[in-house]
């Protein structure tokens, strides 16, 4: 196994999951979007009629992409550009802890790589700072609410590996269950703590609590999708690499000592 | 490229060395970066190319991935 034979299949893996989480975004994203859109438009419409600039440059004239283009290829250029650079960066860290991992196997550790990576980049993160349709959160704050997002992902990432890290260490003295059942409470005391710091979500108004329900539960399906298809068809393709340099690994010792 | 084969059944996991996934590490990270912040910040957060065009065309995966957008 090398960092190449991992990286090819990781932007593989990636590629698929971008294809699929665009279908899934598609199917189960798009109608809460237009939904909220409607909301959007609503409003400015109704702050024109007060003489008040619509909130938001979507429904103004400064569009320059219809929302078909936006569903379709706008959306699947991010799903699959954000996909394969994920696989990419995930097939690494997998690499890096194969075999460093006591006790599992490649597939295991790159599947752990996979679930680590889901929680500690896209649902914690999630549980703090919801995604936010259109309509949600003003030009005025995006700034800040997106310093605050990225900063507590990479509070929450850093927290990730060094939770890893400590399991590592505790493995050699505890038992396996035991050194991640502490790795995982030392992981949770930093995101909660450091999330009770960190400034709350932005006010949502008046915004229709349906809509910004189905919204958000399909960003997290939309989200877990990407991370599943991910984490399965990488886990599933080093499998077989490690399987197959098992067996050629074999072969040679037998006919080394023959 | 090749990996030492232990004869310990406890090592028959293969590592491959830190020192060669670096430069890949490097390159591949640097790219997600720049993807990352074209698909999240870019022209929002960041009024970074100037215009709205790369904001529009990925504004429904801005969205759904859970970014911060407007």
């Amino acid at each position: 196994m090398t960092a190449r034979s991992f990286l090819v299949r990781g932007l593989l893996a990636g590629l698929l999951a971008g294809l699929v989480t665009f279908v899934v975004a598609t199917v189960f994203g798009e109608p809460s979007l237009d939904a909220a859109i409607t909301v959007e438009e609503a409003e400015a419409a109704h702050e024109h009629a007060g003489g008040e600039e619509a909130g938001h440059q979507h429904a103004g004239e400064g569009t320059e992409v219809s929302r078909t283009t936006q569903k379709t290829f706008g959306l699947g250029t991010a799903t699959i550009a954000v996909g394969t650079v994920l696989g990419g960066v995930v097939a690494l860290v997998a690499a890096a802890l194969v075999g460093r991992l006591r006790g599992l196997t490649p597939g295991q550790s790159t599947g752990l790589v996979a679930l680590v990576g889901f929680v500690a980049v896209a649902l914690v993160p999630f549980l703090k700072y919801p995604a936010t349709p259109p309509a949600v959160g003003g030009a005025d704050t995006i700034g800040s609410r997106t310093g605050h997002y990225f900063l507590y992902v990479l509070v929450s990432v850093v927290a990730a590996a060094a939770a890893v890290a400590l399991a590592r260490r505790l493995g050699s003295r505890l038992r396996a269950v035991e050194a991640a059942a502490l790795a995982v409470t030392a992981y949770l005391v930093v995101v909660v703590g450091v999330g009770h710091l960190l400034p709350a979500a932005g006010s949502l108004g008046d915004f229709p609590a349906d809509t910004l329900w189905d919204f958000r539960r399909a960003s997290l399906v939309t989200l877990a999708t990407m991370w599943a298809v991910l984490g399965v068809a990488l886990t599933a393709l080093v499998g077989r690499l490690h399987e197959r340099e098992a067996r050629a690994a074999e072969r040679r010792d037998l006919a080394a000592s023959l | 490229m090749s990996q030492a084969v232990p004869a310990a059944p406890e090592a028959a996991v293969p590592t491959i060395p830190l020192g060669q996934i670096a430069p890949w590490a490097v390159f591949v990270g640097l790219v997600a970066l720049t993807v990352l912040f074209f698909v999240s910040a870019g022209q929002g957060a960041v009024s970074f190319p100037a215009g709205d065009a790369v904001h529009e065309w990925v504004h429904d995966g801005r969205h759904l991935l859970g970014f911060p957008c407007h």
